[in-house]
């Protein structure tokens, strides 16, 4: 076991290093840069701003310096918010965008795994049909339209929740409501497939024989085979709620990173699009890694390949 | 239909022997396949859903090419004294804030929302196809490494890379078309592999091996027109998803600019404006995912229709 979670952690770093260095070179291949504004600036001045983010080195160096910065924890200056390094921006936004993104998970999570399940123990009654339509529809509106809608809706007809800022607990339930109820749906529909598969075992038939009770073939003898799809959807659903998070932060204006991504990006702000985008790959890596032993734990057929 | 135009390849090109078992081999295949494709046609007219889900889906289709004509606006003429009212006989979709007709709006942003999904479905479908085949048919260590490939891909991030291409190459629509066809290929890649990975050992590719056909048409014209069913599936199912894509870049102002308007762009101005003016974002919103909503039923029926094995429930 050490040896394969060794293995994938190795692994784990390559994929990184890989990221880093395509999105370093995309970025570095843009023509125009970060620096260029409407008025047209003196060569001189132009030449030291350049000279002091480094941009006067070839391309190769600039990357070596920028992977031994990281590794020191030091993300740069922000190119386009002059007096603030990426890494002061991501100390003050990541916290706001964890807590955004944890309860999302969270209800995602603890709303469509027990649906999921419900739906497939009582399969083609109303308790499956219900729950399983509404995580259709779900699916249909993607965070964009089900963002304003639950706005419209909470924020403005009725009135109860507030729809802009982040201050206090109640500004959390939009936003992570909007960017859970979408990974509900799909959790729901894959745990149902993976407890459907697991009931229709010939174990579960010998076990109905033998007498068991149907409560302990359900959470004894199926559920943890049941859950590998929903396991295995984790590291998309989270690579999904922190994509999802640069549109559900525009809308609710919440100033986590999602929101910094989206104007790195629209202004060109190098350093600080490398640096979140270094993030969030780290993220999405760890929770891969994490499914992948989840996997071999709850499946040991998996046999650590 | 492909299995059609096989069988009188092979008749003509083949040497007398081989030819007869071949063009055997062929006319078994063609009379199977002809029945899989009635079968499951039959099968689809049964589940309702899926057929209201392609009768709705066509009817927004039609409305989007045609409507715009049909509508006495411009979608780019603006109003200003007019500004945003509400729908009205005039204008049933009402106005937005610059006075602009919303129904023509929506209709042409469902032009490019379509035409993005098609486009770029249509990418992913040759990089997935002629990806997945290669690595199914090569097996051994190719298909291990290509796999592997795509397993890798899978765990990347791979909306930020699309916002990465398109703040690195402009924001092209064109470009855009290929972004996203570029990344959405992963499970049509691994849907046709296993697909050829089963067909390669039956009778029908033997033959062809044995007449001395190359890999690339062994490939092209014996292996792949064999997996479309599953194919034409995973096609459907990536429609929604590209379309998704290209609204939330859009959303984002990453996706297609002004003047121009996709689903997304309208979603976006509607949100902006929905506490004065919520009929800006309620119909762009509803009619997209509407279309979502219809593809995605659609794509599960034909799955059930195509695979009966796959309909456990």
């Amino acid at each position: 076991m050490l040896k394969f979670i060794g293995k994938r952690f190795l692994q784990g770093i390559l994929v990184l290093i890989g990221i880093y260095a395509l999105t370093f070179f995309l970025v570095a291949s843009t023509p125009g840069s970060p620096f260029s504004s409407e008025r047209a600036m003196q060569p001189e001045i132009l030449a030291q701003i350049e000279a002091f983010y480094g941009y006067d080195k070839p391309v190769g160096e600039r990357f070596l310096t920028s992977v031994g910065n990281i590794l020191h924890g030091d993300f740069g200056p922000s190119a386009v918010y002059a007096n603030r390094t990426v890494t002061e921006i991501i100390a003050e936004s990541f916290p706001v965008s964890l807590k955004l993104g944890s309860i999302s998970l969270l209800v995602a999570l603890l709303l469509g795994i027990p649906a999921g399940i419900l739906a497939a123990v009582k399969k083609n009654t109303w308790l499956d049909y219900v729950p399983m339509s509404t995580a259709m529809a779900g699916i249909c509106l993607p965070t964009f339209v089900m963002g304003p809608l639950l706005a419209l809706v909470f924020g403005l007809i009725f009135a109860v929740l507030p729809v802009a800022g982040w201050f206090g607990p109640e500004f959390v339930v939009l936003p992570a409501a909007t960017l859970g109820l979408y990974y509900a749906a799909y959790f729901a529909r894959l745990t149902r497939g993976g407890m459907l598969e697991m009931l229709n075992q010939d174990f579960v038939r010998t076990a109905r024989a033998k007498g068991v009770p149907e409560h302990m073939i359900v959470w004894k003898h199926c559920l943890k085979g049941g859950l590998i799809p929903a396991i295995t959807f984790l590291g998309p659903a989270l690579a999904g709620i922190i994509s999802g998070s640069f549109v559900v932060e525009t809308i609710f204006q919440v100033p986590g990173l999602g929101q910094w991504f989206v104007k790195g990006a629209l202004n060109r702000d190098d350093f600080l699009i490398l640096g979140l985008t270094v993030l969030f790959a780290s993220l999405i890596v760890l929770m891969n890694l994490l499914v992948d032993i989840a996997q071999v734990a709850l499946n040991p057929r998996l046999k650590y390949d | 239909m492909t299995d059609h135009s096989e069988t009188a390849v092979l008749g003509n090109e083949a040497a007398p022997v081989p030819r007869h078992s071949a063009s055997e081999i062929a006319e078994h295949e063609l009379i199977q396949g002809s029945s899989l494709w009635k079968d499951a046609w039959s099968r689809l007219r049964k589940n309702r859903l899926a057929v209201a889900s392609l009768v709705i889906f066509l009817l927004i289709v039609v409305a989007s090419i045609v409507g715009p004509w049909l509508v006495p606006y411009n979608s780019q003429e603006q109003d200003l004294f007019l500004g945003a009212t509400a729908p009205s006989a005039a204008h049933w979709f009402g106005t937005d804030t610059l006075g602009r007709d919303l129904l023509v709006r929506t209709l042409e942003g469902g032009r490019i929302s379509l035409m993005v999904g098609l486009i770029a479905t249509v990418v992913s479908l040759a990089i997935g196809v002629i990806y997945g085949a290669t690595a199914g048919y090569m097996g051994g260590k190719v298909d291990a490494t290509m796999m592997r490939f795509v397993d890798l891909l899978y765990a990347l991030p791979f909306t930020i890379f699309v916002i990465l291409l398109m703040v690195a190459f402009g924001r092209s629509m064109w470009l855009m078309f290929v972004a996203i066809g570029a990344v959405e290929w992963l499970s049509m890649a691994r849907i046709v592999r296993a697909g050829v990975m089963g067909l390669k050992k039956q009778e029908f590719v033997e033959a062809a091996v044995s007449l001395g056909y190359s890999h690339k048409r062994i490939i092209l014209r014996h292996l792949i027109p064999n997996v479309l069913g599953p194919v034409i599936v995973i096609a459907t199912l990536t429609v929604p998803a590209v379309m998704l894509l290209e609204a939330f870049l859009s959303f984002l102002g990453l996706g297609v600019q002004p003047p121009n308007a996709s689903w997304g762009v309208l979603i976006n101005e509607g949100q902006q404006n929905m506490e004065i003016f919520p009929w800006l974002l309620i119909f762009p919103a509803f009619l997209f995912a509407l279309t979502l909503f219809c593809l995605n039923f659609l794509g599960d029926g034909l799955r059930d229709a195509l695979d009966p094995k796959s309909a456990k429930d």
